[in-house]
């Protein structure tokens, strides 16, 4: 479906999709030039919900941004925190203690899983398909009950501090990631049953929304979207961080690199992350949550860092530069919805309006990850 | 009284006549409105059930005034007319398409005799009707003079005739069994058991329950019903041909759209399920169809809740290489039965 | 392009300073100062070798150089009476130029994680660094984000409108001298 077609620009007509638009998840806006219902150009415009995090970052101390953090990809939250921590830890050469490394570990996947099932709900509705948002948010509501429990919140976590986690989880959570996992391994085999297996949904996924590796490559993009076009990447593996070199699990990683193959990828990650957890939990360690050695007033020594993690949708990068004192220097976000995004106008090229829709909802794309 | 009725038929038949027919059309317009009303209610019920909740519970028994509260909303809203649209157009096509919709009810028997006007050409004055509500959502999403509106008055016209082709065909296939285009004589020759109705009619053509099936698909489209919604597609056309729309105007597109839904599920009752005859020959009689009926309209709103949309080309692929090759060696299979018989 | 090949190239090229950082401590593991000119040339090695841009961002160094020059002074001060009690004022050193904004390239690769950092420094009041839009795609927005917010203009980029702020924003908030 991803012909080339052209017509004259005066023969076309624009279509603003958002950015107050169902599918567009947010405040996207796409310009889009149509012949018909197929696209000629589409051009995203951004900053609907830009905030300036990293001038606010450049407004505080080191502590005072971790907030911030949450409120990036608010899907996915707690990896921005971890991404965060591990940064100025870096910088400070902390070493965090086992247990909160375990903590971290198990309340990240946990919000992965989260993450992945409002984008299974959202991705199913943006096919039509009204009844499965209801079940992934039924399977998410375990997860925040879960995650509320621990870290107090259930979006916009701010769970981490520099050195180890505040809250110790305790028993009555472990049992309840314990029924978790049993109940989601049954939940996805009911998935796949109900959803993956449907022909309608097969026919509109399969060989639609080409995005190939070198498209991948040159476009920056990461996560599923990667994994989805054969490209065996993921930042948990490649460049391990905490300690996930401990774990055994597997890349999902697919070569067709269509809607479908994406939607596989993050289907076999949710598999994943439930393995990570029960290993996590099984060898969970005894002993202190927060490091000792942390200073009171954060001051990183002069230089820059760079740390990178594997969000739900992707590889998170923050580059922060210090310059010795109590307040950062510079904070760059470097978000994976950013390269999706654009990767959105290149590919739905030459699509009809609907795959486009489809193709969009398969780059999970979270707004106020773009627009920072 | 009855005797005074009898007086005056035998007097003045002609006013009887128009009498008795403005009683019928008040009826239908009773029958459309309250269907229209509680279908929504049906339907937010049904989908709270597939959706494991509750559904409307809070005004009234059951959530059973919601459909009230809804109406007073719709009305008591304002009916905004955008800038640059075309006026009467856009006020006329609600209008249509909720007018044409009760038309449909005028040739529609529900039982012995319950019936506003009986013609003899009765189905093919529902299927005249039934297309010019195709006109009123074309109107409406021209007139709006929005380009989400646009693409779906493109969608909903290539739509329906591309879906008109495959019901007509099976129709006249049916029409060669029963030979006649009145609906009591349909559901008269289906009389006995449900061993008579259409759909098993296999001694006519072995095709008929596919028949069915072709004819159900089509409705399904026809009204615009998921998987093939896409002149409504929110994901896509945020609402469609109704995306300028708001108060009244919108309701009656909606209960239009509804009461489509009854014409289709009755026609499809009349047609191939016996319409009021019981499945096993006794007590024949208006419940049955309507029975039927509700039960029909379920199982399109099933279908709505369990499967994502289509796509435009899935859906045209489907008529033009699927429904309508099939519906056409239907017709030949028929045709050549009924010769040899 | 191997490993070896890559930073032997980068090495190659005029003006370069190449050297390895610990990527344990620091996030990176090569570190690639380069003069603005050639840094459409080492982008093009980059892409050769196959690595995909991470992300590219700018840094405001206002008062660096004013930091620069204090400890300069402090280090005169220190130095023998003998040359201040010369009574001439101190004249600036050779090197203390004016501030400069730098611009960063983070690079790396899918096959075997190699974090590779590209910096150009081009002057403050005249800001200017050639685009790389042609080589990485992606880059066509990573630079109108640095050119809305921190105002280097990309010579050669097609279309440097703000992409985060107002399309008519005529202000740079990520300069460290911004008042709002």
């Amino acid at each position: 479906m991803n012909a080339e077609y052209q017509l004259p620009e005066d023969e076309c007509f624009v279509l603003n999709l958002g950015p107050q638009h169902p599918s567009t998840h947010g405040v996207a806006r796409i310009k889009l030039t149509l012949d018909g219902e197929y696209i000629c150009k589409a051009e995203p415009v951004l900053g609907y919900i830009h905030r300036m995090h990293e001038k606010m970052a450049e407004n505080r101390t080191w502590p005072q941004f971790f907030p911030n953090t949450g409120r990036l990809d608010y899907l996915h939250a707690l990896a921005y925190n971890q991404n965060y921590a591990c940064l100025v830890e870096r910088a400070l050469a902390i070493e965090v203690p086992e247990r909160a490394e375990y903590i971290r570990v198990i309340t990240t996947e946990l919000n992965r899983i989260a993450s992945h099932m409002v984008w299974y709900g959202a991705f199913v509705l943006d096919l039509g398909g009204f009844t499965p948002l209801l079940y992934t948010f039924d399977d998410r509501e375990q997860i925040l009950d879960l995650l509320e429990s621990v870290t107090g919140s259930r979006l916009t976590f701010s769970y981490f501090r520099f050195g180890g986690v505040p809250n110790d989880i305790d028993d009555d959570f472990i049992a309840g990631t314990k029924t978790f996992i049993s109940r989601m391994r049954e939940r996805i085999k009911m998935y796949h049953a109900l959803i993956t297996k449907n022909v309608i949904l097969i026919n509109r996924l399969k060989d639609i929304g080409f995005i190939p590796a070198e498209m991948c490559r040159k476009y920056g993009a990461s996560g599923p979207v990667a994994r989805g076009a054969g490209i065996d990447y993921d930042v948990r593996r490649n460049e391990p961080y905490s300690i996930y070199d401990r774990f055994e699990f597997e890349i999902p990683v697919y070569h067709e690199a269509d809607s479908m193959a994406r939607y596989m990828v993050r289907m076999d990650e949710i598999l994943q992350s439930l393995r990570i957890i029960e290993q996590a939990i099984a060898t969970l360690p005894a002993g202190p949550i927060m490091a000792d050695k942390v200073p009171k007033l954060i001051r990183p020594p002069k230089g820059d860092y760079y740390h990178a993690v594997e969000t739900a949708r992707g590889r998170l990068g923050m580059r922060a530069v210090s310059d010795g004192s109590a307040i950062p220097w510079r904070l760059k976000l470097r978000t994976p919805c950013f390269s999706n995004m654009l990767i959105f106008g290149e590919a739905c090229r030459g699509m009809l309006l609907a795959d486009a829709v489809a193709l969009f909802g398969s780059l999970d794309l979270v707004i106020p990850d773009v627009d920072k | 009284m009855l005797s005074y009725l009898n007086y005056l038929n035998d007097t003045m038949p002609c006013l009887m006549a128009i009498l008795r027919l403005i009683v019928c059309i008040v009826c239908i317009l009773a029958f459309v409105g309250l269907n229209a009303a509680y279908l929504v209610w049906l339907e937010r019920k049904l989908a709270g059930r597939i959706q494991r909740r509750i559904g409307p519970k809070e005004v009234g028994p059951f959530g059973l005034l919601q459909p009230l509260a809804d109406g007073i909303k719709l009305m008591t809203k304002q009916l905004f007319l955008p800038d640059g649209i075309d006026r009467i157009l856009y006020l006329l096509a609600p209008m249509l398409v909720m007018t044409t919709a009760f038309m449909c009810f005028v040739t529609i028997p529900f039982g012995e005799g319950l019936v506003a006007r009986e013609l003899d050409l009765g189905l093919l004055a529902i299927f005249a009707f039934a297309s010019i509500n195709v006109l009123g959502l074309l109107l409406g999403a021209w007139a709006s003079r929005n380009k989400y509106s646009m693409i779906s008055s493109a969608r909903v016209v290539s739509q329906n005739v591309a879906y008109e082709i495959p019901m007509l065909l099976v129709v006249a296939s049916l029409l060669m069994v029963t030979g006649t285009l009145n609906l009591h004589d349909i559901v008269a020759e289906q009389a006995g058991g449900f061993w008579n109705w259409n759909v098993l009619r296999l001694n006519a053509s072995p095709l008929m329950p596919v028949a069915f099936l072709i004819f159900f698909v089509c409705t399904l489209a026809e009204t615009n019903r998921t998987p093939f919604d896409l002149a409504e597609a929110e994901s896509e056309l945020v609402a469609g041909s109704f995306t300028e729309y708001g108060s009244m105007g919108f309701g009656l597109f909606f209960m239009g759209e509804y009461a489509n839904m009854v014409v289709g599920s009755t026609l499809i009752s009349i047609l191939f399920l016996g319409g009021w005859n019981c499945p096993f020959g006794i007590f024949p009689g208006p419940h049955w169809l309507f029975l039927k009926l509700y039960a029909l309209i379920s199982t399109v709103m099933w279908i709505r809740w369990t499967f994502p949309r289509t796509t435009f080309y899935g859906l045209l692929n489907l008529s033009w290489k699927v429904l309508i090759p099939i519906a056409l060696v239907n017709l030949l299979i028929t045709g050549a039965l009924v010769k040899v018989f | 392009m191997t490993r070896a090949e890559l930073v032997k190239n980068l090495q190659a090229l005029p003006g370069a300073v190449v050297s390895d950082t610990d990527h344990k401590a620091r996030g990176f593991d090569l570190d690639v100062k380069l003069s603005p000119e050639n840094i459409a040339e080492a982008v093009q090695l980059m892409d050769e070798a196959g690595y995909f841009l991470d992300t590219m961002t700018g840094v405001d160094w206002l008062g660096e150089q004013e930091a620069l020059r204090k400890e300069a002074d402090k280090g005169k001060a220190a130095a023998p009476a003998s040359e201040s009690a010369a009574g001439e004022p101190p004249l600036p050193q050779a090197g203390i130029g004016e501030d400069e904004i730098e611009i960063v390239y983070d690079f790396n690769n899918f096959q075997e994680p190699y974090g590779v950092v590209l910096r150009v420094r081009t002057p403050r009041a005249k800001p200017e660094v050639p685009s790389i839009h042609h080589i990485y795609p992606i880059a066509h927005w990573h630079e109108r984000e640095a050119h809305e917010f921190f105002g280097v203009v990309f010579t050669g980029h097609p279309y440097l409108v703000p992409l985060l702020l107002p399309e008519d924003a005529d202000y740079h908030p990520l300069l460290k001298d911004f008042v709002a």
